[in-house]
């Protein structure tokens, strides 16, 4: 019974009584009912009657109303705005009177948290109040929606619906730098960017002709989904994974489909099948990400730098390239003298034994001997570090030698080469530092390595392993191992041997240590590579053994080594500053495309037929001659005649303003969706959306001007409530709790503590100790913000993926797209607001300030009502402040040291003028006036 | 419990609520109110399905002893004396083909079984074979219900775990506890109705994350989450009051509060008000319940030594067991208590030692405290992991102290007690392996539905409408293992 042709063969038009699926809905058969007995579910008497009349008027067959195009999308609206002529429209029929036009105060708070997310100033709200001139409330409106925090209000819900972090989520949970893309966001709202722009930017900017930096930055929204780095995790399922959540996020946010559902098998009701599902992913197949490990910045990534990054990034590599040229200048003055250099350069290396002028160890007793080797007495020690500092007079130190010596006091009779049991050692790290700056050991090479114990693990960075030496089953010579720093050092020298490997004991007994500025040391390949190249006849050398012997011969010059130093010091400056910049990951599309299949039950490894990028058949088609690729889909979803995109952005606009969307379902417009309480004003609004340019202001002043938005909140009556609970018809303006998000910019903001410094990395603001320690068995440490960023605005709070900010109930997890608003109301909230340091913190500045501004309670009431209420309270309400105040000022006045507690949570200093009992006083005053129902609360 | 009285002659704001329940005179006999629902759930009963539960319910609560990370079931309740035969040579063919392990594992074909790292025994008058790691378990083995021919889909951690909770791989639907407290409501009025703990070994060397999908609502309303109890610290965020301000000076400053709020409620007439008095109201309850339900002092020494040394320390395994007891008595209905560290890779000959030792003491003592107490006869105790071992190592068979198992979905064991369970039975088997199931599979959606099943709830009729369609714990499969039912 899915299609028309099939449906029909059941039913009769026009006659209920003789169709078979009357029959089947009202039985007494339980073999024959419909639905099954055994599905639990049955229709009632009132949907079964709807049924029948149907019938009765014809059976008349259409297909789902937000898939069909805009028709007959009304006009004409007599110069009135359209919205309140759809809504008293309704509420004439439905026979309900609509409330008046809200108070001004009421409105001046109301419209500025909506269009700002921040409360109105006195300041604004006198103004507003006193203006009664034609006109104000729309300038009123024009001027919220020119305010730079416009888009910080309106980016939070986007990075909902776009999954926004700042780290991969999973275990691991490294941290990412996708803030950029966040402060675009803000920066697209403030600079009214037409939605369809914003749409295909972000869906596909890279794919545009030559794409501007922010084209392709748009297109990190895709690559805010998790990214797993967890160790076992096969590499395509998580590229897959990633293709899907690509997928099903477009799916929710332009189409309003639930697309998941199909990763399985054809949508149960709506006409998308597993086909269409893999069509859709196919567009988002081709990015060159294989999925492996859990790089936060796995590319493709932008480097998004700052116009004054950019001009310190040109800074540096032109000393870079300065330095690089000085280099080779002198190269070239001095490669005359390369030919006598040859002849005279000795074979044998030369090194010099260093004599020993401070040594150290944790435990053992160091002694220097005649020979200046170093011998550890006393204790025998599990494990054992030994210090030993040197002044060598040579300059430039090419390679280093240790000698581990045989000693009588050792075992085995003293053939060993410590006390252990069997006379080996394990050397775990091999340390240098040269005039005060560790050097890093390029290589190094050893006279034996004992199966794994390479000699290369004494500079792995790594405790647990390391150097040993025992052959055939025991030790009974001495070895040697020679390290190779990466440049030429020089003095003081500082080496330290770490021996920390699990096996005891295995401690160096007696060592010493050379030095050379052979340019070409003897031990190892290179060194011997170099000795061969030079006995060839210089006709006869290749080129790779001229290039070695230029090399050495040029490292041999003291002024080329500082030049070499120099350009060393401009490229490490030059990567570290790159480093700086954050990096975004964005999107691209591969060359060589990937084939793109059914993948049975959605399993990586399980594919079926192989299908190509394409969309749904009940939609329309995509733009015939072009590549289908993420380009055409953004445009496709953006087109004039697609019946979804404008409908479901229009509704979900709808629900951030009045609470719920006129489609309640604001993630699903498919089939099972809700029908629109307002059919004829959602196309309205959806088809003025297109038609204006998709000009995302237009539609917002349009329905903030509307007498509907503008209605006051008041339920005044039993028989009022009753005619429309869940205030869907909008007889009565909008009354919900605030996003947790704004509780905290607007405490902020009436504490005057704001920082309002819009964009740049995130921050952490106030959080109980051990969350994110508990949350990662101690991996992640919490550093707070400290000073001014912590009173920034909640938007640059940064997410942790895995346990999010503990300030912001009721949230979106930022795990997957989060299009619905939650408005729970739970004592966890309470505790929040009650107990938070942010709100007493908030609570002690509005104290504060309220106190230096007014020398008595009564205009101390005022100031902070004005703030937090844009209004001033009624006698009722101040005789429950005043008694509130009062049992305040009687305890601190009792408690003294309560009172200096109380003020002192938070960073930020207070004003010592203040007396402690006061200030304390009105702070609780004011933490409870954070908590009213009026402050939590748009009404 | 005592109610604060706003002044002696007003009701406190909840009497004051149900009030406006009993006179009905502004919102009618239909009390659509959005507060309505939630407020109720506050103040007694409140189920989310109108039918639940029917009369044959036998438990009315759970305390899930989750043990994350995977438990060898070859080397805790799964004896297998073929292991100790064939260790150390190559599986035989016929058991592993065409089984997808995870990538840790190449080449299954080429693996070498290992034996149980310690001798099995037979326990109590059911005789049920418990390894050597277990000797306190081994004591309360009549009580017990072994399942041992669990199976499941998945093979890496995140993705079985919320299968097994949730009943999908893929984060983002109700969870057990969720659907339980939907379906059932919760019975006290101080506490959340679904809570959830964790810890870990000492000295463990595994780092898995315990993700909050865990205990998560889904698309259920935010209500039906598990409370996360905190591991350290106040075990509930933000339940101190702000420094310097006593619980007095609080609840004068809550009166007020509620005066004022109660002042908006009257001249905007909006429902959710009256909800926010009481949530205010359940905040505070909870700043003096939470502390109480903490203090381990009105606990005989006897007892606490049963649950064993670490009893005392916060976030510890034990410390866990015994605050779930305390949650149930308090009326919550859900307790999860996660011990993460059963992932032995290559750690089985030193850390399973400890993790046993972490977790065996304490899960005996709480089945053996809720005896004693007559809890245990409606409190259904589930201990189990997300998947069992494989039955062939992982590591050289020549390094006896790296030796490890991989992961292994295809057969592992759980066991149940109290709760309307057979004490004292064996249910289903593996093969002579541990690898396969050989007889009376239960696979996770019958495992769930078995539950469901026996707090009174019908698998199939327990939904929830989203997205267009009815979502259910068991997706739609699902079957009660009739066998193991009392």
């Amino acid at each position: 019974m899915d299609d028309e042709t099939s449906a029909k063969r059941f039913i009769t038009p026009g006659d209920a009584d003789s169709s078979e699926l009357m029959y089947r809905l009202q039985t007494d058969d339980p073999d024959e009912l419909m639905p099954p007995a055994k599905s639990h579910r049955a229709l009632s008497q009132k949907q079964i009657d709807t049924v029948k009349r149907w019938i009765n008027e014809g059976a008349p067959w259409g297909g789902h109303w937000a898939f069909e195009s805009f028709v007959g999308v009304e006009h004409d609206f007599q110069g009135r705005n359209p919205v309140d002529v759809f809504v008293e429209r309704k509420l004439k029929e439905l026979n309900i009177s609509p409330n008046k036009t809200a108070e001004k105060h009421t409105l001046i708070r109301r419209v500025s948290l909506d269009i700002t997310g921040l409360p109105p100033t006195p300041e604004e709200v006198d103004m507003f109040v006193k203006d009664a001139s034609p006109g104000a409330w729309e300038r009123t409106v024009d001027r919220l929606l020119a305010s730079p925090h416009f888009g910080e209000r309106m980016a939070w819900d986007w990075l909902n619906a776009a999954r926004y972090a700042d780290t991969n989520g999973y275990q691991g949970d490294r941290e990412r730098t996708m803030w950029p893309w966040r402060d675009w966001v803000v920066d697209a709202y403030n600079k009214n960017l037409p939605f369809d722009q914003f749409t295909i930017w972000q869906l596909a900017g890279d794919l545009l002709e030559n794409p501007t930096e922010e084209q392709i930055l748009a297109t990190a929204f895709n690559r805010n989904h998790m990214i797993n780095g967890e160790g076992g995790r096969i590499a395509e399922e998580n590229r897959v994974d990633y293709v899907f959540d690509m997928t099903e996020t477009m799916g929710t946010v332009w189409l309003g489909l639930t697309l998941n559902c199909c990763r399985c098998h054809d949508h149960k009701f709506d006409p998308v099948t597993q086909k269409d599902y893999y069509s859709f992913t196919a567009f988002f197949n081709q990015t060159p990400v294989t999925g492996a490990g859990g790089d936060p910045q796995m590319k493709p990534v932008l480097a998004v730098a700052t116009t004054d990054q950019k001009q310190r990034e040109t800074e540096l590599s032109n000393n870079y390239k300065k330095a690089l040229d000085d280099q080779s200048a002198y190269a070239r003055k001095i490669a005359p003298l390369q030919k006598e250099w040859e002849k005279n350069y000795s074979s044998e290396t030369k090194w010099t034994v260093l004599e020993p002028i401070s040594v150290k160890a944790t435990k053992t007793t160091l002694t220097v001997l005649a020979d200046q080797s170093v011998l550890a007495g006393g204790e025998n020690p599990d494990r054992e570090t030994h210090t030993v500092e040197y002044q060598p007079a040579t300059e430039s130190i090419t390679a280093f030698k240790l000698e581990v010596l045989q000693h009588e006091s050792f075992t085995n009779s003293g053939k060993g080469l410590s006390r252990s049991d069997s006379g080996n050692f394990v050397l775990s790290e091999f340390e240098v530092t040269a005039a005060g700056k560790p050097v890093k050991i390029a290589s190094a090479v050893a006279s034996f390595e004992q199966g794994g114990l390479t000699i290369n693990k004494t500079f792995d960075g790594n405790a647990n392993s390391g150097w040993a030496v025992l052959q055939q089953g025991k030790v009974d010579r001495p070895h040697e191992g020679v390290f190779f720093p990466d440049y030429p050092v020089k003095g003081p020298l500082r080496i330290t041997l770490r021996h920390d490997s699990v096996h005891k004991q295995h401690f160096i007994g007696r060592f010493r240590i050379s030095v050379t500025d052979d340019p070409a040391p003897k031990a190892g390949k290179s060194g011997q590579a170099f000795r061969d190249a030079l006995k060839t006849p210089s006709e006869k050398r290749s080129k790779e053994q001229n290039a070695l012997i230029g090399k050495t011969f040029r490292l041999s010059e003291p002024v080329y080594r500082k030049l070499q130093a120099t350009t060393r010091r401009a490229k490490n400056a030059l990567d570290t500053y790159k480093k700086s910049i954050p990096k975004v990951m964005v999107m691209e599309d591969m060359i060589n495309p990937r084939k793109n299949f059914i993948l049975n039950q959605g399993l990586y490894d399980s594919p079926q037929d192989e299908i190509t990028a394409a969309v749904p058949s009940f939609l329309p088609p995509l733009e015939p001659n072009k590549s289908a690729n993420r380009l055409a889909l953004a445009n496709w979803l953006v087109s004039s005649d697609h019946p979804l995109t404008a409908r479901v952005t229009v509704n979900r606009i709808w629900q951030m303003i009045f609470g719920t969307g006129l489609v309640k379902t604001v993630e699903d417009f498919g089939v099972q969706s809700e029908y629109p309480v307002y059919p004829g004003l959602l196309d309205w609004l959806a088809s003025e959306f297109i038609e204006s340019g998709w000009d995302v202001k237009h539609l917002l002043k349009t329905i903030y001007t509307s007498e509907t938005y503008r209605r006051s909140s008041v339920i005044h009556s039993p028989s009022f409530y009753e005619s429309d609970p869940q205030n869907r018809y909008l007889a009565r303006g909008a009354r919900f709790r605030l996003p947790s998000w704004m509780i905290r910019d607007q405490a902020l903001a009436v504490s005057g503590l704001l920082n309002p410094e819009t964009g740049g990395a995130s921050f952490n603001g106030y959080q109980p100790p051990g969350i994110w320690e508990e949350a990662t068995f101690g991996k992640k440490k919490y550093q707070q913000a400290t000073g001014d960023d912590l009173y920034r605005r909640s938007l640059y709070v940064f997410w942790r993926r895995i346990v999010g900010p503990t300030m912001f109930f009721a949230s979106s997890k930022r795990q997957i797209c989060e299009v619905k608003i939650p408005k729970t109301n739970t004592p966890m909230h309470a505790l929040s607001t009650l107990n938070d340091v942010t709100y007493v913190e908030a609570a002690r500045h509005l104290a504060e300030r309220a106190l230096l501004s007014a020398s008595i309670d009564i205009d101390r009431y005022h100031f902070v009502s004005e703030r937090l209420l844009a209004r001033h309270p009624s006698s009722e309400e101040l005789s429950i402040w005043t008694r509130a105040h009062h049992r305040g000022r009687d305890y601190f006045q009792s408690n003294p040291a309560a009172a200096s507690s109380l003020l002192d949570m938070g960073d930020s200093k207070r004003d010592e003028s203040i007396p402690a009992v006061e200030h304390a006083a009105l702070t609780n005053l004011c933490l409870m006036l954070l908590n009213l129902d009026e402050t939590l609360n748009k009404e | 419990m005592s109610y604060h009285i706003l002044s002696p002659d007003a009701p406190s704001p909840l009497q004051n609520f149900q009030r406006s329940i009993n006179r009905r005179q502004f919102f009618g006999k239909s009390a659509t109110g959005i507060g309505t629902a939630a407020l109720a759930g506050l103040l007694g009963s409140e189920s989310g399905a109108a039918s639940f539960p029917n009369e044959k319910a036998k438990a009315k609560r759970v305390i899930y002893l989750f043990q994350n990370g995977g438990p060898t079931h070859v080397d805790t309740f799964d004896y297998k004396p073929l292991l100790t035969k064939l260790h150390g040579t190559q599986l035989p063919s016929g058991y592993a083909e065409g089984k997808r392990f995870s990538t840790m594992t190449k080449d299954v074909s080429s693996k070498l079984v290992l034996n149980s790292l310690e001798p099995f025994a037979r326990h109590g008058e059911s005789g049920a074979w418990v390894s050597g790691l277990f000797p306190h378990t081994a004591k309360i083995a009549d009580e017990l219900c072994f399942i041992k021919s669990m199976h499941t889909d998945a093979v890496n951690h995140a993705p079985a775990i919320s299968f097994m909770l949730s009943g999908a791989q893929i984060p983002g639907r109700p969870t057990l506890g969720a659907w339980l407290t939907y379906g059932l409501g919760v019975e006290g009025a101080d506490l959340p109705g679904f809570v959830a703990m964790t810890s870990i070994s000492k000295g463990t060397s595994c780092g898995q994350i315990f993700y909050d999908f865990y205990w998560g609502s889904g698309f259920l309303p935010s209500k039906y989450q598990g409370s996360k109890f905190r591991g350290m610290g106040d075990p509930v965020l933000y339940l101190k009051n702000p420094d310097g301000i006593d619980p007095k000076l609080r609840r004068g400053m809550l009166d007020d509060l509620a005066a004022l709020n109660e002042i908006k409620y009257q001249t905007t007439g909006d429902p959710e008000i009256e909800t926010r008095i009481a949530q205010y109201e359940m905040a505070y309850r909870m700043q003096t319940s939470v502390p109480d339900l903490t203090d381990f002092s009105d606990e005989p020494q006897h007892i606490l030594d049963m649950y064993g040394p670490d009893v005392t320390e916060q976030g510890s395994y034990a410390y866990n067991c015994i605050m779930a007891r305390r949650l149930i008595e308090r009326g919550v209905r859900f307790v999860q208590c996660m011990h993460a560290g059963w992932d032995q890779h290559n750690s089985l000959t030193t850390e399973l030692y400890n993790q046993c030792r972490d977790t065996d003491q304490a899960s005996a003592a709480l089945v053996t405290d809720l005896k004693m107490r007559g809890l245990l006869d409606d409190t259904l105790v589930i201990w189990g992991g997300e998947f069992g071992r494989t039955p062939f190592i992982q590591g050289d068979i020549n390094n006896r102290p790296r030796w490890g198992r991989d992961h292994h979905p295809y057969a592992f064991t759980t066991w149940m007690a109290g709760g309307g369970v057979k004490p004292g039975i064996t249910y289903g088997a593996s093969d002579d392996l541990g690898f396969n199931v050989a007889e009376n599979p239960v696979h996770v959606h019958d495992f769930q539905a078995t539950i469901l099943h026996l707090l009174g709830i019908d698998h199939e009729k327990l939904t929830y409408r989203f997205q267009g369609r009815q979502f259910r714990l068991t997706d739609v499969h699902g079957h009660v293992v009739k066998d193991i039912l009392a």
